[in-house]
């Protein structure tokens, strides 16, 4: 069993992502899997790629749902990855030492050389957020791009998740949740942002904005005023006027 | 890792991004969007994003194959480039010493038309179209005859300003990543609201504010009753209408006439309007005058005129355009049509914007301030793969005009070198008399007719090019008409050809309609000589394609990330609103196989042939250094090349200048692009702004610097009425008269579509549309080999509405069979809410043919992908007018393919049928010509 940090991290690195604008493009999935499959964390292998179960390692998973039926229903694009939690029992549950929660930022990573493959990890974590490499043996998982927003020659508003930096609506952000006064902190409070199933005790820190009341009715009636109609000679006649070029 | 960091464009869509590809040696690492780049600003989609995996496919073609086998059976033998070249250039000079015409070459989804359109004309072949023809010629026709721009490439969205946003289904790969930043900005922004009106709610559609699941090909009626009531209610803006478009330009009442239905005219030609007080006709384009806008009224001589809006008035304000007439049609009920009249009406006249930015106009008043009308829409491939599409779409651009809406802050906007004369200017080249052999035609073969004289056609009136383009069957088809081409050169109608060349689109499989008779068609013979009857095949493509096993000959091209390219202002450049721009691919890595790219072959082939533009005065090639060499060399008129930027000897100058010889380098040097911000005053009311007006002058995009003059009503659609009513020298054939005269409307109107699906009654028997879209991670078959965005999208279902399931008994994963009066097709279905209930649809071109693509054969593409392309006639079933020979199952102005007009019945399957798609086909041996597939991806590529 692998303990947590004894002192809270100093920051808690998350994402957070806009259910109010995820049009479920993938962009955000194919982009973490380009970065990581070539990044330290990679390879995510890919089994049978061109055979009939194409099967790969995926650190971010782009899902579908609908909520509701008929008129009151809507579709939603629901992206899934690791929210890297505070108390994280993928951390505690592990037998090996190789998952583990960093005390400087709050990413929970996975030692490759010492995990031994055996998913009680992946058992734990009630998001599926952890992706076994079955040709490699290990257990793998989003790192936050650990390998990017610290690297001093990306330039320094690409320092950050490669899902972040390439979600073309805009729709994903990065940063320090553990701080009030951040962007991401922010912006969690003015859209009443929320954790996944908190009910569980695991504090992700990892949040979701909710999708925007739709503006359902925002015309007024339009019921034709006096002189107004569908007859034609009472709209000629409202055209009659002198108008200039 | 990455040991240098190039910049280029992608191509892995339609939408043109910039990216920065990371390299290790000559090995792709990773590829991330370009920051500084105007269409994606760094962001990259799933497509893009996937390119390595495009780059390093085992799918690639290796070497130029030579057919050995039988066509289809996919037996090859690999040669050299020469003996390849000299194979094509000996078919192609004999055919161009003796009928150029017999030489048919359609360039797919090529993004290099500008030349490739200069080739076919310089070879001497009217023949000639990239895939416009079948994907959304209706838009750019529509908008092009309409205000002289067009949705996507030609305008966009002013994301930023605008209150209300109305998108129309839209297809995934125009303008992907522009669209999903520009709607993040604008639901971010919480000022505005967004209504997406499409059968199917799903990617841009579920983030509507509102979603309108409109029934398939009845956009037309939705918003001819959206224009009825805006007029019912007096909430069109009759100032802007005075002075932008032609409301008040005078048409000829008198149905006798030869000038029936045009424009008054004075004797220098220009149209004429009537001013009320004075009681006489005055110039309808002078400034200042104050034009009717109502009434009709007698000239001098006896004839009866009335104003463009007079006339719109009468047939919209109509009870048949009213919302309560067309609300059980659309699916859509009348008081929701209302509403979204009100509410457009609403933000255009009651959220008015008013910017501090002076503008002067065309005739040199100043404007203290910049106003618009913050309504802005954007419609796609959902309004254009219909039989009525390119009315549907000119009832849509009538709908922004009678807003007030075109061009201005909040409204729909420009994309340099847009706008354009209405329409624009060069006519189609191609006549009967301007194809000679060994003679290059006196212009470009695509253009846009005006008049019947501007037709290619015979002096019978029949068809002078062989996909029957701007002829009297389709007298706009302004891209030509790709979808057209296979069945007509195989039934040598209206002539036969020798050599079909082919570029970049999967004829033999999804880009075809009627799939099966298609692959027919490619290998059948004629029974006394034996002989193909489509006697040679040139083939180019980066891939194993459905296609490839049909070529006699295949130019392997190279990936996107292996070439040169340009994305140029003399065909459909990167612009956006706030200034032009365009670009350039370079080749980032080096091909490890026998590959060329493309448009070096044929330059090279040019060359060969000895075609005047690619040869110098001592027979020699002009460009020898290929496509770079004639992207930087190559002047369209002096001073006017592919590239706009960084012209001039020393390299300072734009849009015209001396051939710059260190260009290409500039444009690397700024990350592969050249972008020009316009002024703030430049950037509206563009079709009438003095300033910005001589500034596209300067730059050669326009003519002149007189006011374009948005059409509400289309006169050279009225030129063709009249013909085919009898009047003028150039004269339908009979048979077609009735057609002509019934579609070419100078006004937008709806009728339903064409195609019966085969019915054997009235249509009950097919009580279901079928529509397909595109994956947002997937463009065409391209896509959907891609080891990893297959993992997202490895079967295609048929989606159906849960209530329309429940009724036939089915729930998901059933099995069903997808059938009309053409054939059957089987697949398995998902339900869903989000979908009209009328209405079927599926993703497209993800079902595959078994062994292409180098898949393995068991893959579930094959087994369990499906197209809808078997059910989707090419031809209409001949009705009586046009001889027993049937149209193709187009718009009739336009030729665009109608795609969407498929009706289709569900039928479950029987127990023992479930588990595999049908039809399936022989699988193509396509092992022979390339290296097995790896079984296991790791780090970016380990093979």
């Amino acid at each position: 069993m692998t303990s947590l940090p004894t002192t809270p991290p100093e920051k808690k690195l998350g994402l957070v992502i806009d259910l109010d604008i995820c049009v479920g493009c993938h962009a955000c999935a194919v982009n973490c899997k380009e970065w990581n499959t070539g990044g330290e964390a990679g390879p995510l292998t890919d089994k049978d790629p061109y055979g009939a179960d194409p099967e790969g390692v995926w650190f971010n998973r782009v899902h579908t749902y609908e909520a509701g039926s008929g008129a009151d229903s809507r579709t939603v694009y629901f992206p899934r990855s690791c929210l890297h939690c505070e108390e994280p029992a993928c951390v505690t549950v592990c037998p090996s030492g190789a998952s583990y929660k960093r005390d400087t930022d709050g990413i929970v990573l996975v030692n490759y050389d010492t995990c031994i493959g055996c998913k009680l990890c992946s058992w734990a974590c009630p998001y599926g957020a952890r992706e076994y490499d079955q040709a490699e043996g290990v257990m793998k998982k989003c790192t936050l791009c650990v390998d990017r927003i610290y690297d001093e020659e990306i330039e320094e508003g690409r320092r950050v998740p490669a899902c972040v930096s390439t979600c073309p609506a805009g729709a994903r952000h990065f940063g320090d949740l553990g701080d009030p006064g951040s962007d991401v902190s922010k912006l969690v409070a003015g859209r009443g942002g929320y954790e996944l199933m908190p009910e569980l005790g695991y504090k992700p820190v990892n949040r979701y904005l909710p999708p925007r009341a739709r503006k359902t009715e925002a015309g007024a009636a339009n019921d034709a005023g006096p002189g107004q109609g569908a007859e034609l000679s009472g709209f000629l006649a409202w055209v009659d006027r002198t108008l200039s070029r | 890792m990455a040991t240098d960091v190039k910049t280029t464009t992608c191509y892995m869509c339609a939408c043109r991004c910039g990216i920065k590809v990371h390299l290790d040696g000559n090995k792709v690492r990773y590829i991330e969007g370009n920051k500084d780049h105007p269409i994606n600003k760094g962001v990259l989609c799933a497509k893009g994003s996937a390119g390595i995996m495009h780059h390093n496919s085992p799918a690639r073609l290796t070497g130029p194959l030579k057919r050995v086998g039988p066509r289809g059976s996919g037996e090859f033998e690999e040669i050299s480039w020469d003996e390849a070249l000299e194979t094509a250039t000996t078919w192609l000079s004999n055919i161009r010493a003796r009928d150029p015409r017999r030489l048919a070459f359609f360039t797919g989804r090529d993004q290099s038309q500008a030349m490739t359109g200069y080739w076919a004309s310089q070879f001497g072949t009217p023949n000639f179209a990239a895939h416009g023809g079948f994907c959304s010629v209706n838009m750019a026709a529509a908008g092009l005859y309409s205000i002289g721009g067009s949705f996507w490439e030609f305008g966009e969205p002013d994301w930023e300003k605008t209150r209300y946003f109305l998108m129309f289904g839209v297809a995934e790969d125009h303008d992907s990543n522009p669209i999903k930043a520009g709607l993040g900005k604008l639901k971010t922004g919480g000022r505005a609201k967004f209504v997406s009106v499409n059968p199917v709610r799903t990617g841009y559609s579920a983030i509507a504010d509102e979603w309108v699941g409109i029934k398939p090909g009845t956009d037309g009626l939705f918003v001819l009753a959206l224009i009825h009531e805006l007029m019912r209610t007096r909430k069109i803006d009759l100032d802007y209408l005075v002075r932008y478009t032609n409301a008040h330009w005078l048409v000829s009442l008198d149905e006798d006439s030869p000038e029936h239905g045009l424009f008054i005219r004075d004797g220098l030609g220009n149209p004429l309007a009537w001013d009320n007080a004075r009681g006489l006709t005055v110039g309808a384009h002078l400034p200042s005058i104050n034009p009717a806008l109502a009434g009709e009224f007698e000239l001098p001589g006896g004839a009866r005129v009335a104003p463009v809006l007079h006339l719109m008035a009468q047939r919209y304000l109509a009870a048949e355009n009213a919302p309560d007439a067309v609300a059980d049609k659309c699916g859509v009920p009348a008081g929701t049509i209302r509403r979204i009249a009100a509410e457009l009406a609403q933000a255009a006249f009651s959220q008015e914007i008013t910017l501090d930015i002076p503008w002067t106009d065309w005739v040199g008043r100043k404007h203290s301030k910049t106003t618009g009308r913050p309504v802005a829409m954007h419609a796609m491939r959902g309004i254009s793969a219909h039989a009525n599409g390119f009315q549907t779409c000119r009832a849509l651009h009538v709908l922004q005009m009678l807003l007030g809406s075109i061009d201005c802050p909040g409204g729909s906007l420009y994309k340099a070198p847009f706008p354009k004369p209405v329409p624009p200017g060069p006519k189609p080249v191609g006549k009967p008399s301007q194809v000679n052999p060994d003679t290059p035609m006196p212009g470009m073969p695509l253009g846009f007719p005006q008049e019947p004289k501007d037709l290619l056609v015979e002096a019978d009136g029949s068809p002078a090019r062989l996909d029957k383009a701007f002829s009297w069957e389709y007298p706009l088809a302004a891209h030509g008409m790709m979808h057209m081409v296979i069945r007509n050169a195989w039934a040598g109608d209206p002539y036969p050809i020798d050599t079909l060349f082919m570029y970049m689109a999967n004829m033999g499989w999804n880009s075809s309609m009627n799939t099966g008779e298609t692959i027919a068609m490619l290998t059948d013979k004629n029974e006394e000589t034996g002989d193909y009857k489509i006697p040679h095949i040139i083939y180019s493509d980066a891939f194993y394609s459905e296609t490839v096993a049909y070529a006699d000959l295949i130019l392997p091209d190279t990936t996107y990330l292996e070439r040169w390219d340009v994305v140029s202002m003399l065909d459909r450049p990167i612009s956006s609103a706030d200034g032009p721009a365009d670009a350039i691919r370079q080749p980032v890595v080096k091909p490890d196989r026998n590959v060329l790219p493309f448009q070096d072959v044929l330059i090279d082939l040019g060359a060969r042939l000895g075609l005047p533009a690619f040869t110098n005065s001592d027979g020699g090639a002009k460009f020898p250094g290929g496509y770079a060499d004639y992207i930087v060399n190559h002047e369209r008129a002096p001073g006017i090349g592919s590239l706009a930027g960084w012209r001039g000897a020393s390299g300072t100058e734009q849009g015209r200048g001396a051939v710059n010889p260190k260009q290409l380098d500039a444009y690397i040097e700024n990350g592969c692009f050249w972008r020009h911000e316009l002024p703030p005053e430049h950037r509206y009311y563009r079709h009438a702004n003095g300033g910005y007006l001589r500034y596209a002058f300067d730059m050669g995009w326009i003519a002149h610097t007189g006011q374009i003059t948005l059409q509400l009503y289309c006169e050279p659609l009225q030129r063709f009425r009249l013909a085919a009513n009898g009047h003028g020298p150039v004269q339908p054939p009979d048979e077609h008269r009735g057609r002509v005269a019934t579609y070419f409307d100078p006004l937008p109107f709806w009728f339903p579509p064409f195609d019966d699906g085969g019915s054997d009654g009235d249509g009950d028997d097919l009580p279901l549309h079928a529509i397909t879209q595109r994956p947002m991670a997937m463009y065409h078959s391209w896509g959907s080999q891609n080891a990893w965005l297959r993992q997202i999208h490895g079967q295609n279902r048929l989606f159906i509405n849960s209530a329309t399931a429940a009724k036939l008994g089915l729930v998901d994963d059933d099995w069903v069979w997808i059938e009309n009066g053409r054939g059957r097709v089987k697949g398995q279905i998902k339900c869903m809410e989000g979908c009209n209930p009328d209405t079927v649809w599926t993703w497209n071109a993800i079902g595959k043919r078994r062994g292409a693509w180098n898949l393995d054969e068991d893959a579930p593409e094959a087994t369990k992908g499906f197209l809808l392309n078997h059910l989707i006639a090419d031809i209409l079933t001949p009705k009586g007018e046009s001889k027993g020979r049937g149209y193709s199952n187009s718009d009739p102005i336009t030729g665009q393919a109608a795609w969407f007009d498929l009706k289709v019945r569900i039928v479950k399957a029987l127990p023992e049928e479930v588990g595999e798609a049908m039809p399936q086909f022989d699988p193509l041996p396509v092992r022979d010509v390339l290296d097995p597939p790896p079984t296991r991806l790791g780090g970016v590529i380990a093979r």
